[in-house]
């Protein structure tokens, strides 16, 4: 046979390029996602929170439950590294100089510049159980004498950033797991729907509508009023992730019915097909590894929904119940006016809830981009 | 079944329905194959041309079963010489049979899964038929990469590394790997700059002189066709108007619309005036197609005769002959020259 000019030889090619032809799907996404700035960014942000969620007992300074009737709604202090000396490499809060109000009876807090209270890193405090498997009582950082309240201190004197960050072990795993039960319900009728069309697919779609057209809220009230009063935490925790994917999976359903049915019609599907491969086959190793980067860009961006629904369930003392922590059950303590104005930071819980949401907003988004690296 | 044929189509449809509505009634149908007759002989590479909508696409998948065939027949001959209705095939002998019958894609990008290396491409039939395995299916796939002229180096890239004229390589290659006897060649080159098409096309017919190869081939380049093919089919709005032999069909056109077409051929011959036939008017619908004729709202030639009643689809052909055509005046209007 004659040599054929089409065919480039190695030796033509730089490097870089032959790297590019050995890149599988997900190799090229990466490269693609990294490209986008701001989606990195919520990654990193991301990778911030989940780790100080799931180690919430090392980084809090304090049990989340430890209550202390001489700081009921201690505002936050500052972190300092300069006092009267001049800077100081090791950082010291102040202490508060306490009194009550003659009038209204409200504790007052000043700040003390005689009382200071240098922070060290890796101090001995409360016990906990790292991961809820070792006991501890290893804190990443804390004072030895006096309080730390950088976030300031609730109504019953308890540490606000410990139980924000106890908070966010529910929030944030409220999202995953409500989204993995959406993702497999998602696939599972969608991909039904999809397959086989006809009655089948017609019986579905209408029931999406139909869940689709109920309003979430009162749906949400009515089974979350619907749940027992004496189950306990876990079981109103899972309870409540199943009565948010229920409304979760339909648009999932609906993106995975639409990719099932395109890529029915795709070539590579068709001569899959021709060359004898089996339908579990074509399904597996040709039409779900086509979508299913689309479908993970699609379930972060279903996260923050889920975060969103757990908070305001909880604001609305439906969803987790103290003593349960979540952002939502600590947003409840700031229900009245009268917390907005006197102790603002009982608000901070909702700057983590921000945070959050637009982290996986921005991560969902490069996802999104880079999903298809196969496009123009 | 004559014994010098390989596969028979008899009566073939295939109509698209089209559903409307909040109920999905059926509303009407597109009549892609409308009752099509032809065979094909041992080894030979038989045309098929049409312009765009015809139904060419759809009578070669059709015949494979890529699309479900709405009603007809399509024997084919199997290799132990048994004759097998591909339209009833039930799903085992079906694989079996494809095994045998294969296709080539017109679009060498959409064809291959981009997310499969080469090796994983050309060996996945050999895998899901257990033909080869392991070490053996390692050396089955260079074998194959090296009949198609690619460089087994790179087995291991995945079809973004390769332009379209090495894509339809890699394609071909995994059809070659079932060695099939007949191949559906559905505008296997019209995708691919002439150049590449040149070598496409030498690649195929090497192919089929060393394992006996017999082809569909379906296009719209005329000229190709002509250079390629032992016989052509001529279809319009899903029914065949005129077969004959390569040479025939150019030199004793028998139907106006063959003619039509092949005047269109562009030519290098500056002492020839342009005699380009212009038809009117637009292809009609394959929805209502029009009564009697086909063709008859287009042709130059036409009569009363042909608005009312359909042509009978028979061989005009001299002295044993195959040509067949579908037109009322075939014998009176003779045949033509147009090339």
């Amino acid at each position: 046979m004659e040599t054929n000019p089409e065919i480039v030889f190695p030796e033509k090619q730089n490097p870089l390029e032959s790297e590019i032809y050995l890149a599988s799907q997900w190799e090229l996404i990466w490269r693609r996602f990294k490209r986008h700035k701001l989606a990195i960014a919520g990654l990193v942000i991301l990778i911030i929170i989940y780790t100080m969620a799931i180690f919430c007992g090392f980084f809090s300074p304090y049990s989340p439950y430890l209550y202390n009737a001489d700081y009921i709604n201690a505002p936050p202090q500052t972190l300092q590294f300069f006092d009267q000396d001049g800077f100081h490499f090791r950082p010291f809060v102040y202490g508060y100089e306490v009194s009550r109000d003659p009038e209204t009876f409200r504790m007052e807090y000043q700040i003390d510049h005689s009382k200071k209270y240098p922070v060290y890193f890796l101090v001995r405090g409360d016990r906990y159980k790292l991961l809820g498997i070792w006991e501890t009582d290893l804190h990443l950082f804390g004072v030895k004498e006096g309080h730390i309240f950088l976030l300031g201190a609730d109504p019953m004197g308890r540490d606000l950033l410990s139980r924000v960050l106890y908070g966010a072990r529910i929030s944030t795993s409220i999202g995953f797991i409500g989204v993995f039960l959406s993702f497999v319900l998602g696939i599972g009728f969608g991909g039904i729907s999809g397959l086989y069309g006809g009655a089948i697919d017609n019986l579905i779609q209408r029931m999406i509508e139909f869940i689709k057209s109920i309003p979430s809220i009162p749906l949400w009230m009515g089974l979350a009023a619907a749940l027992p009063q004496d189950w306990t935490v876990i079981q109103v925790y899972f309870a409540i992730t199943i009565i948010l994917s229920l409304k979760g999976w339909t648009g999932l359903a609906r993106e995975v019915r639409s990719k099932f049915m395109s890529l029915r019609e795709e070539d590579f599907i068709l001569s899959a097909r021709l060359i004898g491969a089996s339908k579990t086959r074509i399904i597996t190793q040709h039409m779900i590894p086509s979508f299913l980067s689309h479908i993970i860009a699609q379930v972060t961006l279903a996260i923050p929904g889920m975060i969103l629904g757990e908070t305001s369930l909880s604001f609305l003392g439906l969803g987790i119940r103290p003593p349960a922590i979540s952002w939502g059950s600590l947003l409840q303590a700031a229900q009245n006016v009268r917390t907005v104005a006197l102790t603002p930071w009982l608000l901070l819980p909702g700057v983590f809830v921000i945070i959050t949401v637009l982290a996986f907003n921005f991560l969902g988004d490069g996802l999104r981009d880079a999903a298809d690296p196969y496009g123009k | 079944m004559e014994e010098n044929k390989l596969l028979e189509v008899r009566n073939l449809k295939k109509f698209f329905p089209i559903n409307r509505g909040f109920f999905n009634r059926k509303v009407g149908e597109v009549k892609a194959v409308n009752g099509v007759d032809f065979s094909i002989y041992q080894g030979e590479t038989l045309g098929l041309v049409g312009e765009s909508g015809c139904g060419k696409t759809t009578l070669g998948r059709a015949i494979l079963r890529a699309v479900e065939p709405t009603s007809g027949q399509v024997l084919f001959r199997t290799g132990e010489g048994k004759v097998v209705d591909v339209t009833k095939a039930e799903d085992r002998q079906l694989k079996k049979i494809r095994k045998d019958m294969q296709l080539i894609f017109q679009d060498p990008y959409s064809s291959l899964n981009p997310r499969m290396t080469v090796k994983d491409l050309v060996g996945e039939p050999l895998l899901v038929n257990k033909i080869a395995r392991g070490k053996g299916l390692q050396q089955k796939i260079i074998e194959l990469i090296e009949q198609v002229d690619l460089r087994p180096e790179y087995m291991d890239r995945y079809p973004h590394a390769f332009s379209g004229g090495q894509r339809q390589r890699i394609g071909i290659a995994r059809v070659l790997s079932l060695n099939p006897r007949f191949i559906v060649c559905d505008e296997a080159v019209s995708a691919l700059d002439v150049s590449i098409q040149a070598q496409i096309i030498n690649l195929l017919q090497e192919l089929q002189q060393k394992y006996k190869l017999t082809y569909l081939f379906i296009a719209h380049d005329l000229s190709l066709v002509k250079y390629l093919c032992d016989r052509i089919i001529v279809m319009y709005l899903g029914k065949i108007v005129e077969i004959a032999d390569s040479e025939q069909l150019f030199t004793q056109t028998r139907h106006p619309y063959t003619e039509a077409l092949l005047s269109a051929v562009p030519r290098v011959d500056p002492k020839r005036k342009s005699s380009k036939i212009i038809l009117k008017g637009e292809v009609p619908s394959p929805i209502n197609p029009p009564a009697g004729c086909y063709f008859h709202p287009r042709c130059n030639y036409v009569q009363e005769k042909c608005r009312r009643e359909e042509p009978l689809f028979r061989n005009v052909g001299q002295e044993g002959e195959e040509h067949y055509v579908s037109c009322h005046w075939a014998e009176q209007l003779g045949p033509k020259e147009v090339m």
